[in-house]
């Protein structure tokens, strides 16, 4: 198939960006998105030209370091893939693709599609953990959990940290993210010593981090590769609610 | 070259108990006095690095990613074994251990696999601990699933994203510690060297990936947990970034190489497409637990899977080895995939795949019960070659997975560069010639969390550690070596891209020193590395400059490392003339096809020194005592 790509070129975060059109004429089918990616990058190279800087790691859909915002969708048009697992028979012959970097005030671009997530990792050192020293843990089997639990925990811990619900959000918010992990937390017996304090200092690192509130848009969901329900982000309310309220009584 | 294990006295279930009693301590107060470099931050390394800090160390760490959580064991699927005997189907410390000394073709150190089969428990506690949500039973305890290779219920998985919760629990502890100021991380930067002085590693220079600035950072200890080098195949089902810099760097620094030719090649991937191809996908052994693996009886047989009846098929894993079946371990499942496609009974557009069939366990347990055990890999598996596997059999084919082989570590877990230490896949300690499923996150997180944190602390106690920093000559030493590197790179102006360069890289390694070797093969691979290697270093391109992001020079840099690499990897699969495990030397086969092991000249430990550039290695011997485990034909039959 042949299609023609409109991909944002910035040199680095210093300097401004636009949109270059590239023309494709042997893209596959059943190549992945970041396949066809390459074989752009390898035309560009042979021509002395910059390829164009994307990140990409496990290119299995778990990793979460693929970013980019395809025809305005952050990870394109297939719902829960992330783009190095969206494939070219998604697309039809001729189609032209925009490719953008994920937008956010938070994420600043580093260069072409590259973008800086590192807000996520200082979000995750405010209290995205349990306190628990390497060797201090009683037997696993000590902790029973329900599986009903344990399940709802899992659905909050398959998060990948890609950030694609900030480049859907209108408002570029975090919640969807940190509402996963102070709901993974919240709902294990594990969780519950820190967890006023955990809630308190994700979603003040947050807000420190200039990522905007949220306003039910319900994006994030729609755009999230591993489905992170929004229902994580009313109990993420609740549980901000509920610890400023209490933090202090005993 | 002196290989002195530091394997502990005594009978084998007391040596971790004596050694940990007889290492030197350090106090807390003082252990704020030195400083650890780690390098990598996936299991091992995120593990370490926190546990590290715990204790009081000044702790550094480094990744090339954009964040400590994105490294590639969170890319493992399946599950991690423990020897926790919760199902009360007979499993001990004892089995683990067995089973892991035998899967591994007998040729690891009875000490260490003991010592990674005690401390199995102790990870899934600590993992729990973190608040990571493995799978459980409706009465609330820890759910377990078979994995290849063993008779027991042994692994815990939390849905087939094992991999990414642990390397989650790891990263929230070191987060812990960053947020803590106890660990200084370093995002976006690729160690280019190691820096010895007087004969010890006392730190590393880097490249920052984003301003292209060449940086030295001193230690009192650096390890090195940067993963294995499966991707020297090109195609692997390792992540794009995943190379084998550091240890090779490590290894022309002193440190010596370990069983570089025991590469693992997983049976169940989702088989090439064409050309294009950048990786390939794991599709999780846990999966053979309600699998049938099968091709049609007849040669050239063509139909559609499922208009070939029953007695047309050839459930050939269940036919040859009846008490394991499908959950035969991962060389010999390969191998008979590999077997069935050259003579021709191979599936798919390429001839190179084999079905993988869940109607059985559907009819058997339903088919809501197999999208619980393995929705997401089913999702994934229909996203890349569009095929539903609920109503039509997967087809797979082994690919190049992990690697057995790495820095050569003594118990304490030091290479032999004192001071430089490797966990994890980095080094070659547990696995001997085949890894076990579920064994590559247990002995990551036991390397990282249970044991590097304490054989560190002997070490440091001891260590004559002068006061230096990074103005030290070596340190500028280094950097100059990785400038003019980088410089002569971009000098090249050639006609080639470092990706065309690893693919025939890839290609010959593949197809000579992959899955079945033999002495000519490998000889003919030796004899044309050197020539691609030649023609990249006078026809290379890499556009831009070295002061800036330049994708294609981290890449060409990974290659050059490759390119060396290779060579050594098979001048290791020739010299090791028999086949074990995952060495597969078609020379030395039973009538059966199964390896053949040669037990009087080769078990051991082939260790490679290095002596300069296109000089031929010199091959070093650890002898393996069996004491507990006795050598025997590894039978799955």
């Amino acid at each position: 198939m042949k299609l023609k790509l409109n991909i944002w070129r910035q040199k680095n975060a210093k300097t401004d960006g636009k949109m270059t059109s590239y023309q494709l004429n042997h893209v596959e089918e059943d190549m992945s998105f970041l396949e066809m990616l390459d074989i752009l990058n390898e035309d560009l190279i042979l021509k002395g030209d910059d390829p164009v800087a994307f990140d990409h790691d496990c290119r299995e859909g778990i990793c979460g370091a693929c970013s980019m915002t395809i025809n305005g969708t952050p990870h394109g048009p297939e719902k829960e893939t992330t783009t190095c697992q969206l494939h070219m028979r998604k697309f039809k012959d001729g189609q032209t693709i925009n490719i953008e970097p994920f937008r956010a005030k938070a994420f600043p671009v580093i260069k072409d599609l590259v973008v800086d997530r590192n807000a996520f990792d200082r979000i995750m050192q405010k209290g995205g953990y349990i306190s628990v020293r390497t060797g201090q843990a009683q037997d696993a089997n000590n902790i029973p959990i329900s599986k009903k639990n344990a399940d709802l925990a899992m659905d909050a811990a398959a998060c990948i940290g890609c950030g694609a619900c900030v480049a859907a959000c209108p408002n570029g918010a975090a919640m969807l993210f940190v509402s996963a992990k102070v709901n993974q937390f919240a709902l294990l017996p594990q969780g519950q010593i820190e967890r006023k304090e955990r809630v308190i200092g994700m979603v003040n690192q947050m807000e420190a981090e200039g990522f905007g509130a949220c306003t039910n848009h319900f994006e994030c969901e729609a755009a999230c590769p591993k489905s992170i329900s929004v229902k994580f982000i009313a109990k993420l309310n609740t549980e901000y609610l509920k610890a400023t309220l209490t933090k202090n009584s005993f | 070259m002196i290989l002195d294990a530091k394997m502990p006295s005594g009978p084998v279930q007391d040596k971790w108990d004596k050694h940990r009693f007889d290492m030197k301590l350090i106090n807390p107060a003082n252990k704020r006095k030195f400083k650890v470099l780690v390098v990598g931050t996936g299991l091992g390394g995120a593990a370490a690095a926190a546990s590290m800090a715990e204790l009081g160390y000044q702790v550094e760490a480094f990744t090339y990613n954009d964040s400590p959580r994105r490294a590639h064991s969170i890319a493992a699927q399946g599950g991690i074994n423990a020897a926790k005997n919760y199902q009360n189907d007979g499993d001990s410390v004892w089995r683990l251990f067995y089973d892991t000394v035998k899967g591994g073709d007998f040729r690891s150190r009875e000490g260490n696999v003991y010592r990674l089969a005690m401390v199995s428990r102790n990870i899934i506690d600590q993992c729990v601990a973190q608040g990571v949500p493995f799978a459980r039973e409706y009465g609330g305890l820890l759910a377990n699933r078979s994995f290849g290779g063993a008779q027991v219920s042994r692994t815990f998985y939390a849905r087939g994203q094992t991999g990414q919760q642990l390397l989650l629990g790891a990263y929230s502890a070191l987060s812990k510690e960053v947020g803590g100021g106890r660990v200084k991380m370093h995002t976006r930067k690729e160690m280019m060297d190691i820096v010895n002085i007087d004969g010890v590693c006392r730190g590393i220079v880097t490249r920052d990936m984003v301003t292209g600035k060449i940086e030295s950072h001193w230690g009192d200890a650096v390890v090195l947990a940067t993963g294995g080098y499966g991707n020297v195949f090109f195609l692997s089902t390792n992540a794009q970034a995943c190379n084998v810099t550091a240890t090779y760097r490590a290894y022309k620094k002193g440190a010596a190489f370990a069983n570089p030719c025991f590469t693992q090649i997983h049976p169940t991937c989702i088989p090439v497409s064409g050309d294009h191809q950048s990786k390939l996908t794991l599709m999780s052994e846990s999966l053979r637990n309600d699998g049938r693996i099968w091709v049609p009886k007849k040669v050239g047989d063509n139909r559609s899977p499922e208009l070939i009846p029953e007695n047309e098929r050839d459930y050939y894993l269940e036919r040859k080895y009846p008490s394991f079946g499908n959950l035969s371990p991962r060389d010999i499942s390969s191998r008979a995939a590999k077997e069935v496609c050259d003579e021709g009974r191979g599936v798919g557009a390429t001839g190179y795949g084999v079905y993988l069939d869940f109607s059985t366990a559907i009819a058997r347990v339903g088919q809501e019960m197999i999208a619980e055990r393995y929705g997401n890999l089913f999702e994934m598996y229909e996203r890349i070659t569009g095929d539903n596997p609920y109503k039509t059999p997967m087809r797979i084919f082994p690919a190049s997975h992990y690697t057995m082989g790495g820095l050569w570590v003594d118990y304490n877990l030091m290479t032999t560069v004192p001071g430089l230490h490797a966990i994890g896949e980095a080094n070659f300690s547990d696995h001997g010639a085949n890894r076990l499923g579920a064994s590559a996150l247990m002995q990551g997180l036991a390397d990282g969390y249970f044991i590097l944190p304490y054989t560190i602390g002997n070490y440091l106690a001891q260590a004559p550690l002068d006061k230096i920093d990074t103005n030290h000559a070596e340190f500028k030493k280094a950097e100059d070596e990785a400038s003019a590197k980088i410089n002569k790179i971009m000098s090249l102006k050639g006609k080639r891209t470092s990706t065309s360069f690893h693919r025939e890289l890839g290609l010959l390694m593949w197809d000579k020193v992959g899955m079945g070797r033999n002495e000519s093969g490998i000889k003919e691979a030796l004899s044309k590395i050197p020539q691609i290697r030649e023609e990249f270093w006078s026809n290379l391109t890499v556009p831009g400059s070295g002061a800036e992001l330049n994708v294609s020079l981290e890449r060409a840099l990974r290659t050059a490392d490759f390119l060396e690499f290779a060579e050594l990897l098979a001048w290791d699969a020739l010299e090791r003339d028999e086949s074990c495990g995952a060495h597969y030397r078609e020379e030395h086969i039973h009538p059966d096809g199964e390896a053949k092991r040669d037990d009087t000249n080769f078990a051991h430990v082939a260790a490679w020194e290095y002596q300069g550039e296109n000089i031929k290695p010199v091959r070093h011997q650890e002898q393996l005592e069996f004491e507990n485990v006795h050598l025997a034909v590894r039978s799955y039959k």
